[in-house]
């Protein structure tokens, strides 16, 4: 069994211009202590995926399909069991560090309420605890730092805050949201690598939401690219990196200017993202597709397996060896 | 492509005065120097890429040279003129060769005017005796140039996503055929198949136009592929400036090294084996930054020399300036 699994997770939002499906049918699953990581631009529905699995959806927004984590559902819940989830099980870590802390709360009450909340234990103990954790994401003089309120952090210094206090209960899996998306890349690098620290010595399974191709190379075991709220391609990032077979991932991987590689021109994908409130009834990549064929304006095609490695599965209606 | 120097930046400083809250009213404010002594010359038709962490100086030294924001000392000189003292009026007219594109295209465009008005709004500025009908033809050229359907004039600008914006600006900045588009970050807001997109139509319009460009991001890979020469900045201050193949086969300096290192490479083969060279900490404050070399309290090469002495920014061969005691 494993630690995560989603079956045919979809979510769609109600709104005064019809319904918006954001996400659609999307399996996958995570195994204890791995990285998956989520790659796609901006309204592929990569957020949407886990917002649905944390109950954190708009309230216009409803999730079908079935997300099991050690083998109980998980969608759907409300209220208390949905909390006994939250943070002990699975906890979050979100893009925007200067948002996501509250500006009025010094950081030890901030962390504090996680602990006193799910674990039920005196404040005092909660801030030691805290301490603890900080001294773990290595925040300098912990001790005294934790008495300061957010805006006395550095944007750095706040991304490691919300590491520290989504790792309070020590859940099983985190799911960082574009972690590092708003953070220079030298700090980049400080945070991916505490972020690999802490799977090493925790054993803490992570899905790793970005659009940074670079950054999922370095730091995933599992690759899966979403394209208009929708699995394009799923596989060991190590196969979805060297034999990528949707035409879209091809796009996407030659796309990115890289520092080790000298081009004359970029190569581009042709066109913009697709507008979700009318989506067409096939493949979402048809329009910006250059291997396009009839066949895939109406039907969307089924994720199957690439014939390479047994877990590289793709969705794409055209033959890999046609793809040239 | 011809080989004159069109400006010349000598020791730019710009400084603004930041007062503490809860100091008294009395206190002098203090000094945050956001730009302390940059020199650089641009070539016709070249790009000069200016890259380094948030709250480097990037933007300020971009609208320093410009003049959206008053420079403390030095000078800008563009063809010859210091920019620096000239008068409003006259600084107005340089605006025609000099446009700038900036970081968010949707908010750099006004939403209550339709794309035809935004575009053609540089020539009502600057020539408004033009004809009409003129206008009209000059923004469907410029439309068509930068990859808009020029039947899309009268809408407006939240009716495009961000990489049409992007073109809007590209736009509204070429129409008056600058010789010079200040660009800052103009690709960080955007998707990375729509910053290729954007990429490949500036470098296409440099060519055919041979325009100079001043190309501002935080992304290393991207000024790699765009820029000519490359300037790393850190607090205010050149760390090295050298020609762009250069710069990234040899970084001599210890910030510009960890820099290049930190940006991950998308093969899961090298980036995983990859010897990082990891800087610890944030950036400093640049109302009170380190005395001597300001790049010392993250150095990994750091020593006593580095906190007594500012090192010269020198020509250590064929045009690589660095300016550290210890380059390699």
């Amino acid at each position: 069994m494993s630690l995560l699994e989603v079956k045919n997770l979809s979510v769609e939002f109600s709104t005064p211009d019809g319904t918006v499906r954001a996400v659609n049918n999307v399996s996958f699953n995570l195994e204890e202590g791995k990285t998956l990581a989520i790659v796609g631009e901006s309204g592929s529905g990569k957020s949407q995926t886990v917002f649905a699995m944390m109950g954190l959806l708009a309230t216009n927004g409803t999730a079908t399909g079935s997300v099991k984590f050690e083998g109980a559902e998980v969608l759907g819940l409300k209220g208390d069991a949905l909390n006994a989830i939250r943070a002990q099980k699975i906890a979050m870590v979100f893009q925007d560090p200067m948002t996501s802390l509250n500006p009025y709360m010094r950081i030890s009450d901030q962390m504090a309420e996680v602990l006193i909340h799910h674990n039920g234990i005196s404040k005092y103990e909660a801030i030691k605890q805290s301490v603890r954790m900080l001294d773990a994401v290595k925040i300098p003089e912990a001790k005294n730092r934790i008495r300061m309120y957010p805006h006395e952090f550095s944007g750095g210094m706040r991304q490691r805050v919300m590491i520290a206090m989504s790792l309070l209960c020590q859940p099983k899996l985190l799911i960082a949201d574009e972690p590092t998306t708003a953070l220079d890349v030298t700090v980049q690098a400080q945070i991916m690598r505490l972020l690999a620290d802490i799977q090493k010595e925790l054993g803490t399974a992570i899905i790793l939401i970005t659009h940074d191709l670079g950054v999922v190379a370095g730091n995933s075991d599992d690759t899966l690219v979403m394209y208009g709220g929708q699995v394009m391609e799923v596989g060991t990032t190590e196969a979805v990196y060297a034999t990528p077979t949707h035409p879209y991932t091809q796009g996407l991987m030659s796309a990115v200017p890289r520092v080790d590689v000298v081009l004359d021109v970029l190569v581009t994908i042709p066109g913009n993202p697709p507008n979700m409130m009318n989506m067409p009834a096939g493949c979402p990549f048809t329009p910006r597709c250059r291997f396009a064929i009839d066949k895939c304006v109406e039907t969307m095609p089924e994720l199957v397996k690439t014939g390479g490695d047994s877990s590289h599965l793709r969705a794409c209606n055209v033959a890999v060896e046609d793809l040239v | 492509m011809s080989n004159e120097t069109i400006m010349q930046v000598d020791n730019l400083k710009v400084y603004f005065r930041v007062k503490n809250p809860e100091a008294m009213p009395w206190t002098r404010p203090d000094v945050l120097k956001a730009v302390d002594g940059v020199s650089f010359k641009l070539k016709a038709g070249e790009t000069l890429g200016i890259v380094g962490e948030s709250g480097c100086g990037k933007s300020t030294l971009a609208r320093g040279i410009i003049r959206l924001i008053e420079a403390e000392e030095g000078q800008v000189l563009w063809l010859g003129q210091d920019l620096l003292k000239l008068s409003n009026n006259e600084m107005r007219s340089r605006r025609q060769e000099i446009q700038m594109i900036f970081q968010d295209p949707l908010a750099s465009l006004d939403p209550r005017m339709n794309i035809g008005e935004i575009i053609a709004e540089p020539i009502k500025t600057h020539h408004p005796k033009t004809p009409k009908a003129e206008v009209k033809q000059m923004v469907e050229d410029v439309m068509v140039r930068v990859g808009l359907l020029p039947n899309l004039v009268n809408r407006y600008p939240h009716e495009f996503s961000g990489g049409q914006c992007q073109r809007i600006g590209i736009a509204r900045a070429l129409i008056l055929k600058p010789k010079l588009i200040v660009c800052d970050e103009p690709v960080s807001a955007l998707d990375v198949s729509i910053q290729a997109q954007v990429v490949n139509l500036l470098k296409e319009l440099q060519d055919e136009m041979g325009l100079a460009l001043i190309f501002i991001a935080h992304d290393l890979s991207i000024v790699k592929h765009i820029s000519t020469r490359i300037m790393v900045l850190y607090l205010g201050n050149m760390m090295e400036l050298a020609d762009s193949a250069d710069l990234y086969d040899r970084p001599r300096h210890p910030y510009t090294q960890a820099l290049i290192s930190a940006v991950p490479i998308p093969d899961p083969l090298i980036e995983k084996n990859k010897e990082l060279i990891l800087i610890e900490g944030d950036l400093p404050s640049a109302i009170n930054p380190p005395s001597g070399c300001v790049f010392r309290t993250r150095c990994p090469k750091a020593q006593d020399i580095c906190a007594s002495d500012k090192p010269v920014f020198e020509d250590t061969g064929k045009g690589h300036m660095v300016a550290c005691h210890f380059h390699d």
